[in-house]
């Protein structure tokens, strides 16, 4: 089933995404929790915004980093896990 | 600078073919607790609150707070809990929510929903607040009065639930079990359902503070306990399968284990309680242990964290006797809850009784064997409340 890259994702109510300089490092905050993210996790979570599209990502971090291959079935990929593990939602 | 010390056995002797793993780094005091009173309206007793609450010292102010606020999250607290008590007693809530947003925290408010009205939550919205934590005593209204000690107290929780839903904060709800409401599990579940909370926490009782005490009428049977399980499991994949977010968190209570848990990951590093009167402690159910605790009206974060002896007291290995120092998964659960060894056989250092290789085991198979004929009621439980608290405080 191939994903659909005009969903725009938004962090689930509750969640916050924000960087943490004690860590150097992104975290993802939600009621009494706390999940440290990646490098990559990071810049795909900083563009999520509620009004981007998973598209629109995509294009931004290839800008941003060019010539990295699989870089939107990487985007993807998190997006799927992101919304299993219920962090963001899609409108 | 006020004296810190204790009166607690000093370290052990080491026969040399021991490894003793050396001492971790100290972690980042991730999460901070602030404790902002003692007060609160209702009288559970199963309150985690040091047992000789009404004779504790004074609060400290806003002032006081904003500067412990400060110093903590320049040290990478990231998480805040506002907890008491009934942290909606202090007047300065709002002020307090808004320093701790403004300064980065996520900023959790862990109430019993009594005293919170529908502009309050609007105002705490409006100061940053992230989250709101209801706590209920039980599924019903007879039960859940009777346990919080107030006649109005369950029709409020109702209202103010809904209300913190509607003005769009994420709902954790949170359910205390013991033996008198675990039975109706299935009917908690539904409650939290059909009021949409996202998180659902069931936790058995801890036994600390007016919970120790009351620890005969509370601790659930073993049947109790795995039919509640049971149950909850039963609901997870009920409402998975109808893609519903809840997440129900059920939480066992170490008694029935053979294993203590890996308390606080930790002795001082992870977890940082300040106390209504400015104590500092790495666990909140610390107070009562026979260690001189730092103040932060006397003392920096950063020295109370780091450097203050009762923070150091349980870290590392080299503390350890046996059974715990020779055991091959002390570095797993660091020995358990220091707390509980301290209550239970009156050295803090000694392995918790949870775990099956401590010499004091029997203590914990003794209580789980004086809950298959418990017969105290509800009302026979000894309430939290200043009178209560005055009493056992003296005897």
């Amino acid at each position: 089933m191939s994903f659909n890259r005009e969903q725009v994702p938004s962090w689930r109510r509750g969640y916050r995404f924000q960087f943490e300089p004690a860590q150097n490092g992104h975290v993802l905050l939600y009621p009494e929790g706390m999940i440290k993210l990646n490098e990559s996790a990071s810049a795909i979570g900083g563009l999520i915004d509620g009004q981007r599209s998973v598209g629109a990502i995509i294009a931004l971090l290839d800008e941003k980093f060019p010539g990295v291959s699989e870089l939107g079935t990487d985007v993807e990929q998190f997006m799927e896990v992101a919304r299993a593990e219920l962090w963001i939602e899609f409108a | 600078m006020q004296n810190s010390g204790s009166n607690l056995p000093d370290s052990v002797n080491t026969p040399s073919d021991i490894y003793i793993p050396p001492t971790p780094p100290v972690g980042l005091p991730l999460w901070l607790l602030a404790e902002l009173t003692y007060r609160c309206p209702l009288q559970c007793p199963y309150c985690s609150n040091p047992l000789d609450f009404a004779k504790q010292g004074q609060e400290l102010t806003t002032e006081q707070w904003f500067k412990v606020m400060a110093e903590a999250r320049q040290m990478g607290a990231a998480q805040i809990g506002f907890s008491g008590g009934e942290p909606l007693v202090r007047q300065d809530l709002a002020e307090l929510i808004a320093e701790a947003r403004r300064l980065g925290f996520y900023t959790n408010l862990i109430t019993s929903g009594i005293g919170l009205t529908e502009q309050k939550i609007i105002d705490f919205k409006e100061a940053g607040l992230d989250h709101i934590q209801i706590s209920f005593q039980a599924s019903d209204e007879q039960v859940n009065n009777m346990l919080a000690g107030s006649k109005k107290a369950f029709a409020q929780k109702l209202e103010m639930a809904r209300a913190v839903k509607k003005h769009g904060y994420p709902m954790v709800l949170n359910f205390v079990t013991h033996r008198h409401n675990i039975d109706k599990i299935d009917k908690i579940i539904e409650l939290c359902v059909a009021l949409e909370a996202d998180f659902v926490e069931l936790a058995t009782c801890q036994f600390y503070g007016w919970a120790h005490l009351n620890r005969v009428g509370l601790l659930p049977t073993k049947d109790q306990l795995v039919r509640a399980e049971r149950i909850t499991n039963e609901y997870r994949v009920k409402l998975a399968a109808e893609n519903h977010p809840v997440k129900l968190i059920f939480v066992t209570p170490d008694y029935y284990e053979e294993r203590p848990k890996a308390c606080m990951n930790g002795w001082g590093n992870l977890f940082l309680t300040v106390t209504p009167d400015g104590t500092a402690l790495p666990c909140h159910g610390a107070r009562q242990m026979p260690i001189q605790f730092p103040n932060v009206r006397d003392h920096t974060m950063q020295h109370i964290w780091y450097e203050s002896f009762g923070f150091n007291r349980f870290r590392g290995y080299e503390w350890m006797p046996e059974p715990c120092r020779s055991c091959d998964e002390k570095e797993k659960d660091f020995g358990g809850c220091r707390c509980q060894a301290f209550m239970l056989t009156g050295n803090a250092s000694n392995t918790d009784p949870v775990c099956s290789k401590s010499p004091q085991h029997h203590l914990i198979t003794q209580a789980r064997d004086e809950a298959e004929y418990a017969s105290q009621t509800i009302e026979q439980l000894a309430f939290r409340n200043e009178r209560n608290s005055r009493l056992i405080a003296k005897s």
